[in-house]
């Protein structure tokens, strides 16, 4: 007999998992000291008001304790974290100059590939520097800026002192105040009032060095009127050693502005995401966030938007997908901070092989806030009894004539829809797989192309022909 | 002679330990239409999924052969492919998967031949105008947010494009409209050709109406009780079911589980 199993596979990650040797110029001590703050500042050059800055940022860190409502982070020891590690070579503009194995890692990504075909700019980042930014020149013509924050800072110090980190305070959370005191790398994004980026930028995070953190901050500023599609994407090797990301991301959209900010996480499993990102909408604006968590090991991730301003709406898309090892606590949060305003929030997440998935969410609604909408979608699928998922959705409603719906499932595949699709001649197998696959669609359809295709690879079929 | 199509022998088969179908013999020949009367709760559902092969019911004792080939040995897949369609009686809902795409992925697997997809299209696009539905059906998701006629309809388009042997209609006319009955029953009508035959269970003769009736059978509690000629509907019609009961079982009064005067072994 010809034994068969239907397989949902893991992500590929031998494509991810490619280590390069760890060819690092500079690198802090491990843990966290106020010397280990002023060499970071003083390796980076920083301006003065940063040092302090970093340094304030610390004192709140130390004081503040660790969440003890999500996932147990015990493992997590900050003292054998290494928080800067500088990459070999300086940042470049031109593809050639970046160093042969770094470059061969972005090649294997296909980083490079996708800005010649699908983008219209890039950034990548290794380690805890950017080492490549690129935009098209008709862009820069228009004003837009892309670049990395370390040249932000200097080129535009005013926009930086005036954005950095006021939408999401060090204060916030110990990870955040962390991130405050040792951030380095990231993105920087300006767009002009009334100009349309109508090709998507994309930046790449790539944490290479074993036990080290990364902590890249992502300041995007859309002036009036105008709209961008951002793409995220982020990925390391696997280690032993617990690495840390707890990234910082913080979107300013103007009035009548529109943002699509996308992200495919696929840390490896030894990752620690806690990662803060949070957008600010005014009147008539809108945020899209696609978001798709595969990798790490503990995430804690819940994006929020502010809708600031009248008329002001949030979309959020996210499809998380845990197998074994992983823990990923994931969400969306939205403050309905003004009339009018409404919000959209759709997720899917998958767990396998005992990986549990965690929907927590939250949507608030000011006071002031009237005639407010909002629609909570979550659904959540598991694929063996092993497996876990949990729903955790928070309404915090103080306003009057509001709408709010809220739906969430979680299921395991149904029998009799597998059942249903075998009576029309469809096998077992590519019945559950097409269950799985018609599971994420809605979400899958929103993805950008090349990791659209990514997603749909992840539930294949494994035929297992044995004799007897 | 007549060609047989399927021969079902003294077929004991239930639920859970639970037996249903207490020793059922039923034949038809290729290119017929059958009926099957009887009151709920009678296995009539249940006679449908074991034939289809649904995974929850076992098949104690007896025989089900479809061309000679016994279907216990086959998959629901399997069957699927041998030239057995089911029109679900509540079609499950499937997010994710559009109609279209289901169609062509069943298409391929029943027929082993390659779609040429301009053909498949046009040959869809003409099917849902005969059931009057909506072209944009199409790229909707498999029964999601259909309405209960809709359904109906979705089935007998899959029934019509997969073009099986057999097919067995469980309550495919039950909660629609004159008009969807209709509609419904013209579909029907369409598949049934001298080599495509049908095995129907309703509570609605409207839908036998415009079909050439072979044979009816009556179904109480797991077993044939009755076979007879389309005038049997008449008779059935007419006086309900009890009356087919022997002299004994009516002097007993109804039946617990079953609520009318059945010939139960359990009485």
């Amino acid at each position: 007999m010809e034994k068969k199993k239907t397989f949902v596979e893991d992500i590929e990650r031998t494509l991810y998992d490619i280590k390069n040797e760890d060819y690092a110029v500079y690198k802090t001590q491990q843990g966290l000291t106020e010397k280990i703050i002023r060499d970071i500042s003083r390796e980076k050059h920083d301006p003065e008001w940063m040092l302090a800055f970093r340094l304030k940022a610390l004192d709140v860190y130390n004081h503040t304790p660790m969440p003890t409502w999500g996932p147990d982070l015990s493992e997590l020891n900050m003292d054998e974290i290494v928080t800067y590690v500088k990459p070999k070579g300086t940042m470049t503009g031109n593809w050639k100059e970046v160093p042969t194995e770094i470059k061969e890692t972005f090649d294997r990504l296909g980083i490079p590939a996708a800005e010649k075909t699908s983008l219209a700019g890039v950034g990548a980042q290794y380690d805890s520097e950017v080492v490549y930014h690129s935009i098209k020149e008709d862009l820069v013509k228009q004003g837009v800026v892309y670049t990395d924050m370390e040249s932000a800072l200097i080129e535009h110090e005013d926009l930086v002192k005036e954005y950095f980190m006021k939408l999401v305070p060090p204060k916030d959370h110990k990870f955040v105040a962390l991130h405050g005191a040792v951030w380095s790398g990231g993105s920087f994004v300006y767009v002009p009032e009334g100009v349309h980026v109508d090709i998507p930028l994309q930046s790449y995070f790539r944490l290479n060095s074993p036990g080290a953190g990364q902590f890249e901050h992502t300041l995007i500023i859309l002036e009036k009127n105008s709209s961008l599609h951002f793409i995220e994407g982020c990925s390391a090797p696997k280690y032993n050693v617990t690495n840390l990301h707890a990234g910082c991301v913080e979107l300013y959209v103007k009035e009548g502005a529109r943002l699509r900010y996308s992200t495919i996480e696929n840390w490896s499993r030894n990752m620690m995401n806690l990662n803060t990102k949070r957008a600010l909408v005014e009147k008539d604006g809108i945020i899209e966030w696609v978001s798709g968590s595969f990798g790490s090991h503990i995430s804690m991730l819940y994006p929020c938007s502010i809708l600031h301003g009248e008329h002001a709406r949030c979309e959020f898309t996210g499809v998380t997908f845990a197998a074994r090892g992983q823990h990923l606590d994931t969400g969306a949060t939205v403050i309905h901070a003004a009339p009018y305003t409404s919000s959209n929030i759709s997720t899917r997440s998958i767990s396998k092989d005992g990986g549990i998935v965690v929907y927590r969410g939250a949507v608030k609604v000011t006071p002031n806030a009237h005639h407010v909408k909002s629609s909570v979608n979550c659904e959540s699928l598991m694929l063996d009894d092993e497996s876990r998922s949990d729903t955790l959705p928070v309404m915090d409603i103080m306003g009057d004539e509001v709408d709010i719906g809220h739906e969430a499932k979680i299921g395991r595949i149904s029998d009799e829809a597998i059942f249903y699709l075998m009576s029309r001649g469809i096998s077992e197998d590519e019945a559950k797989a097409m269950i799985v696959r018609g599971f994420v669609e809605p979400i899958a359809k929103e993805l950008p192309l090349e990791y659209a295709v990514e997603m749909n690879n992840l539930v294949n079929i494994e035929l297992e022909g044995t004799m007897g | 002679m007549a060609e047989k199509l399927l021969d079902i022998s003294n077929l004991h088969a239930g639920v859970e330990g639970k037996e249903i179908l207490k020793g059922l013999d039923l034949t038809m020949n290729k290119g017929e239409v059958h009926v099957i009367l009887g009151p709920n709760g009678s296995g009539k559902s249940t006679l449908m999924n074991i034939i289809m092969g649904h995974p929850k019911y076992e098949i104690t004792s007896g025989s089900l052969l479809f061309e000679g080939r016994d279907l216990a040995e086959l998959k629901t897949f399997e069957r699927a492919r041998a030239g057995i369609f089911l029109s679900f009686q509540t079609p499950e809902e499937i997010p994710g998967i559009t109609v279209e795409n289901m169609l062509r992925t069943a298409k391929k697997a029943v027929s082993d031949e390659n779609i040429k997809i301009f053909a498949f299209q046009k040959k869809l696009k003409a099917m849902m105008q005969e059931l009057k539905m909506k072209p944009e059906y199409a790229q909707r998701y498999m029964n999601v947010g259909f309405s209960g006629g809709e359904k109906k309809r979705n089935e007998i388009l899959q029934l019509l494009m997969l073009d099986p042997k057999l097919a067995l209609l469980d309550e495919t006319d039950s909660g629609l409209d004159v008009d969807a009955v209709q509609i419904v029953s013209a579909g029907v009508k369409k598949f049934h050709t001298a080599e495509n035959s049908c095995l129907i269970i309703t509570h609605n003769t409207r839908i036998l109406e415009q079909l050439a009736i072979d044979k009816v059978h009556v179904l109480m509690d797991g077993k044939i009780v009755e076979e007879g000629g389309a005038e049997l509907i008449d008779e059935i019609n007419k006086k309900g079911f009890t009356h087919l009961l022997d002299t004994d079982a009516r002097g007993r009064g109804n039946c617990e589980t079953c609520e009318i005067a059945c010939p139960c072994p359990a009485k």
